[in-house]
C-alpha cells in the first residue's frame, strides 16, 4: 500500500512536471519557424507559415498537442531534434551520461568536503578552527557556480595552460585519463556548493549529537574517541545530512545547466539551453522530463537511505 | 573487612562556569564494597549525579576533580586517558536514567553489548554475541535471540532498561554506577528492575553505587547512605541509621518531606456534597486520538465514568499510557470525546464546538505537569497570570495587576514577582505561578495533570500543602492526575484507577488503598516502594511470595 501511494505521488508530481513545461514553453515568445528562419519569418506567406507549422506539428490545438506528445513519450519515443534531424533519445542517451558523472562526482565531492569540514568545524565549536570551517561554509556559499567557474578556467588556463576541456570531449570508455581530467573542475565547482549547506548541516547536526545521552553511555563502555564519534555521533548525525544531500541533488542538476556550457560538456543543461533557444520543443521537454525523472528518482533513493540510516522510520 | 571496590577520598568536582570555578562536589569520602549497595541521596543539583560521573571522569570538558579515586586499588583520578578507558565499562559499568536516550537508536541493543564485549575483550563476533544473548537472557528479556537484534524503540521501557543493564554486565565489572536507574519507570516496572538488581548483585558480587532521590528506591535496595546537600556530605551511615536514626537536620527533613502510603490523616467530605449536582461527569466516555495520514485511529480512553462533587479532590492514578492524561484534558475540553457523554456544571459539552465552549471554560482551570514548558517563556509570569482573566473580560489596567498580585500572594510568592519570566524562577516557584494562572478565575473545577512529578520531595511537599490549603480555603473540585500513589493518598477523597484507557476501579480513597478489589490495583499498591527498609523488606517478600 505504501509503495502504490508513493508510486502515485511520483507520477502525479512528473505529470504536474510535464504540464508546467509545455505551458511554459509555448508562453515564450517565438516558436520553432522564427527562431530557425530569425527574421526572414516576416517574409514568409501567410499560407507558407501554416505549411511550416502543420510540418512542425504546433497547427494543432495544445491539448492535442500535449496528448500526442505524451503519447509518443511514454511509448519511449522522445521526438525529433529539427536542427539536426537526430532523435532526441540518441541525443539524451550521451549527454544523460556526462550529467550523472558530473552529478555523481559532484554529490561525492560535496559529501566528502562538506562532511570532513563539518567535523573539522565541530570538534571544537567556538576555536579558531571552527572559524575557518565555517568562514570557508559562507564563502563556498556566497560564491556563484558561473563565478567560480570562469575564474577557474581563466586561471587554469591563462596561468598554467591547462585546459583539458578545450579538447575535444571524451567518454570514459574512449579515454578515461583524459575523461577524468575534464570532469575534474566541473565536479569540484558543483561539489564546493553542495558542500556548503551539507558543511553547515553536518556541523550543526555533530554538536547537537555529540551531547545526548548515549555518547555519554558509549564514553562510559570505554570505546575510543575516534569510534564513539565516528560509529556513535557521526551515524546518529547522519539523518539531516542525507535530507539535505538528497535536496542538494535538485541544486546540482540545475548548476549542471550552467557549469556544463561554460566548461563545453555536452550535457543535458547544455542540451536543453540549446534546444530553448531553438525552440526545439519536443527536444526541451522531453529532455526536462527525463530530467525530472532522474530527480524523482534520486528521491526515492534518498527515501530509502534514510531508512537505512535510521531504524525508527517504518 | 576486604579492600573496597571503589574508595573516594577527598573527592572534589568542581565546573569552571563564567569565569569562576564553581564547586558542585565537595570533599567526599566514601567506600563501596563487593555485593553491597551505597546509596547518594539528595535533591536536583545536590551533586550526586556529579559525584557519580565524576569517579570514571566522563564530566563535561569544563570540569576539574582532585583528591582521590581508587578502584581496585588503582587511581583513577590523574590516570592516563587510555589507562580510564581499560577500567570504563570492565572495571567500572554504568547504568543511566532514561534507557531511551542512553541507548543510540541506530543500532540494536545486540551491537551494543557486542560493542562493550569487543571494545575490552579480544572476541570473535560470534563469541561475542554468543555471550551478548547470554547477558540479555540472564536480564530475563524475552526471546534474548530475537531481542538481540532489536532496536532500543522496539523495547518496552522496562526491556530497554534491561538491556542497559545488560551490557553494563558485560565485562563482570566490580562496580555498578546506577544513575536515577529507575525514575523513567512505571512503578510495577520499577519494582521488577530493583529485583533484578538485587539478583545481580548477590550473584555477580559487585558493588553498586546507587544515585537517587527516591526514598523508597533507597530503602528497598541500599546497605548504606550518604545524604548530599549543595555538594556537600550531610550525613553518611547504615541504611538504619539514615532510616531510623538521622542526625542531620536535613536528612530528617528530607524523610519527612517524602510522602508515605496510608500515612495522611483521612479526608472527609460532608455527605450532601455527593448529593449536588456533580461538577463534571463522565458517562461511557471514549475518546480516540483520530487516524493521521498512516497512523490508524487510536482509541486511549474506552467507556470511562467518573464524577465529580463540588469541594472534592479525586486521584487518578494509572502507569503511563494508561490513559489519565487523556481523561483529564478531555474533561475540561481540551480533546474532543468520540462517544458518550460529558457535562460539566450540568452543561453537556460531548459535542459543543470550541466556541460553545469558551464560557466553560472559565469554570475550569488546569495545571500542567511541566512548569518550565507549559509557560510562556517570553512573557512575564504576570501576564502568563493574568491572560485568562483579560480573555474573560473581567478585569484589566491596574485592576488586573491588583488582581495578579493577589493571586500570587495566595500561591505564597512575592507580589514583586509579577515583572520576572519564567527562567529567573525555581521549578517550585514555577509550579505555583502554574496554579496561581489555573486558579485565576477562580474555576469550580481544577485539573492538576502530575503537577509535582518534576519537583524535588521538599519542594512537593510544600506544594502539596499549598494545595490543600487553597483547596479549603477556594472549595474548588480537583481531579488529580499522578502514577504516584503516595501523592494521591494525601490529596484525595477519592481514588480512580486506570489501566490500558480502562477504569479499573474507583472508590473512596481508604477503600481503593486499604480494601481494593481489583488485583492490578493491588499490584500497584504492593510495587509502591516505602521509605522504610525494614517495612519494604517485609512488602517485597510479600510480594515476591505471590508471584
Amino acid at each position: 500500500m505504501g509503495f502504490l501511494k508513493r508510486l502515485a505521488s511520483v507520477l502525479t508530481t512528473l505529470f504536474g512536471i510535464s504540464v508546467f513545461v509545455f505551458v511554459v514553453l509555448r508562453v515564450i515568445p517565438g516558436d520553432t519557424i522564427t527562431s530557425s528562419l530569425g527574421i526572414e519569418t516576416g517574409v514568409l506567406t501567410p499560407e507558407q507559415i501554416d505549411t511550416l507549422r502543420a510540418y512542425y506539428g504546433i497547427d494543432k490545438p495544445l491539448v492535442g498537442q500535449y496528448l500526442s506528445w505524451m503519447a509518443s513519450f511514454l511509448s519511449g519515443d522522445l521526438g525529433f531534434s529539427y536542427s539536426t534531424g537526430a532523435p532526441v533519445w540518441d541525443l539524451t542517451k550521451s549527454a544523460l551520461l556526462v550529467t550523472m558523472q558530473l552529478a555523481l562526482f559532484g554529490t561525492i565531492l560535496g559529501v566528502l568536503i562538506g562532511i570532513s569540514i563539518g567535523m573539522f568545524s565541530a570538534r571544537k565549536p567556538g576555536s579558531a578552527r571552527d572559524f575557518l570551517g565555517q568562514f570557508f561554509g559562507l564563502l563556498a556559499l556566497a560564491i556563484p557556480g558561473f563565478v567560480l567557474s570562469t575564474t577557474i578556467v581563466t586561471v587554469m588556463a591563462n596561468k598554467f595552460q591547462y585546459f583539458p576541456n578545450g579538447y575535444e570531449y571524451m567518454t570514459p570508455f574512449e579515454d578515461l585519463s583524459m575523461n577524468l581530467q575534464q570532469m575534474l573542475f566541473p565536479s569540484l565547482v558543483l561539489g564546493i556548493a553542495v558542500a556548503a549547506p551539507i558543511m553547515r548541516t553536518t556541523r550543526s547536526a555533530l554538536l547537537e549529537t555529540v551531547d545526548k545521552d548515549f555518547v555519554r553511555t558509549a564514553y562510559g563502555k570505554g570505546v575510543k574517541p575516534r569510534i564513539v564519534r565516528l560509529r556513535h555521533v557521526l551515524r546518529n548525525s547522519l539523518i539531516p545530512i542525507v535530507t539535505m544531500t538528497g535536496i542538494q541533488f535538485g541544486y546540482l542538476l540545475g548548476g549542471a545547466v550552467i557549469v556544463e556550457k561554460i566548461f563545453a560538456l555536452p550535457g543535458m543543461g547544455r542540451q536543453i539551453l540549446d534546444a530553448i533557444n531553438k525552440r526545439e520543443y519536443a527536444t526541451v521537454q522531453s529532455s526536462i522530463m527525463v530530467f525530472a525523472i532522474l530527480f524523482v528518482t534520486i528521491n526515492l533513493i534518498t527515501d530509502w537511505v534514510y531508512r537505512k540510516v535510521d531504524p525508527r522510520i517504518k | 573487612m576486604s579492600e573496597p571496590v571503589l574508595q573516594v577520598r577527598e573527592f572534589t568536582v568542581e565546573f569552571w562556569v563564567d569565569g569562576v570555578w564553581y564547586p558542585a562536589a565537595i570533599k567526599m569520602n566514601f567506600d563501596v564494597h563487593a555485593g553491597k549497595t551505597l546509596a547518594i541521596v539528595g535533591e536536583s543539583g545536590s551533586g550526586k549525579s556529579t559525584t557519580a560521573m565524576g569517579i570514571m571522569n566522563l564530566l563535561a570538558s569544563n570540569a576539574r576533580t582532585s583528591g582521590s579515586v581508587k578502584v581496585n586499588g588503582k587511581e583513577m583520578l590523574g590516570a592516563s586517558k587510555a589507562a580510564l578507558r581499560k577500567a570504563r565499562g570492565k572495571e567500572v559499568a554504568y547504568i543511566f536514567q532514561e534507557p531511551m536516550t542512553a541507548l543510540n537508536p541506530v543500532y540494536t541493543i545486540g551491537f551494543q553489548i557486542v560493542e562493550t564485549l569487543r571494545t575490552h575483550f579480544d572476541m570473535g563476533p560470534n563469541q561475542a554475541k554468543e555471550r551478548a544473548i547470554e547477558l540479555i537472557s540472564m536480564v530475563e528479556i524475552p526471546d534474548p535471540e530475537g531481542s538481540f537484534n532489536k532496536y532500543p524503540h522496539q523495547l518496552s521501557g522496562g526491556q530497554r532498561q534491561r538491556a542497559m543493564i545488560a551490557q553494563s554486565l558485560a565485562c563482570d565489572p566490580g562496580l555498578l554506577v546506577a544513575d536515577e536507574p529507575t525514575t523513567a519507570l512505571d512503578v510495577t516496572i520499577q519494582a521488577e528492575i530493583l529485583d533484578l538488581m538485587r539478583g545481580l548483585r548477590t550473584k555477580l558480587n559487585s558493588a553498586i553505587l546507587l544515585i537517587t532521590h527516591d526514598m523508597g528506591v533507597v530503602a528497598d535496595m541500599a546497605d548504606e547512605i550518604l545524604v548530599m546537600k549543595d555538594g556537600h556530605t550531610v550525613e553518611h551511615g547504615s541504611a538504619d541509621q539514615i532510616f531510623n536514626r538521622p542526625q542531620h537536620p536535613y536528612s530528617k527533613q528530607l524523610l519527612a518531606a517524602v510522602p508515605k502510603l496510608g500515612s495522611s490523616a483521612k479526608r472527609t467530605l460532608p455527605a450532601e456534597a455527593r448529593k449536588q449536582m456533580p461538577v463534571m461527569k463522565m458517562e461511557n466516555v471514549t475518546i480516540a486520538y483520530p487516524k493521521r495520514g498512516r497512523v490508524p485511529e487510536f482509541v486511549a480512553v474506552r467507556d470511562f465514568n467518573l464524577e465529580i462533587f463540588p469541594g472534592e479532590i479525586v486521584g487518578l492514578v494509572g502507569e503511563s499510557g494508561s490513559g489519565k492524561t487523556t481523561v483529564g484534558r478531555a474533561a475540561i475540553g481540551l480533546l474532543p470525546i468520540k462517544s458518550g457523554k460529558l457535562e460539566i456544571m450540568g452543561n453537556d459539552i460531548s459535542k459543543a464546538t470550541w466556541k460553545e465552549l469558551f464560557p466553560i471554560r472559565r469554570h475550569t482551570g488546569i495545571v500542567f505537569q511541566d512548569p518550565a514548558s507549559s509557560l510562556n517563556p517570553r512573557l512575564p509570569i504576570g501576564e502568563s497570570i493574568g491572560e485568562p482573566i483579560l480573555l474573560a473580560g473581567l478585569a484589566k489596567g491596574d485592576e488586573l495587576n491588583h488582581k495578579v498580585e493577589d493571586l500570587l500572594e495566595q500561591v505564597e510568592l512575592p507580589r514583586s514577582y509579577r515583572n520576572r519570566f519564567p527562567h529567573e524562577l525555581s521549578g517550585g516557584q514555577r509550579q505555583r505561578v502554574g496554579i496561581a494562572r489555573a486558579l485565576a478565575l477562580t474555576p469550580d473545577l481544577l485539573i492538576a495533570d502530575e503537577p509535582t512529578s518534576a519537583l524535588d520531595v521538599s519542594v512537593q511537599a510544600r506544594f502539596l500543602e499549598l494545595l490543600l490549603e487553597l483547596q479549603d480555603k477556594l472549595k474548588f473540585a480537583c481531579l488529580f492526575i499522578s502514577h504516584d500513589l503516595a501523592v494521591v493518598d494525601i490529596l484525595s477523597h477519592r481514588i480512580a484507577v486506570m489501566q490500558n484507557g480502562l477504569l479499573v476501579e474507583e472508590g473512596d480513597r481508604d477503600d481503593i488503598l486499604k480494601r481494593a478489589k481489583h488485583e492490578y490495583t493491588r499490584k500497584l499498591i504492593a510495587a509502591v516502594p516505602v521509605p522504610d527498609p525494614e517495612e519494604q523488606r517485609k512488602r517485597r517478600e510479600a510480594r515476591l511470595a505471590s508471584k
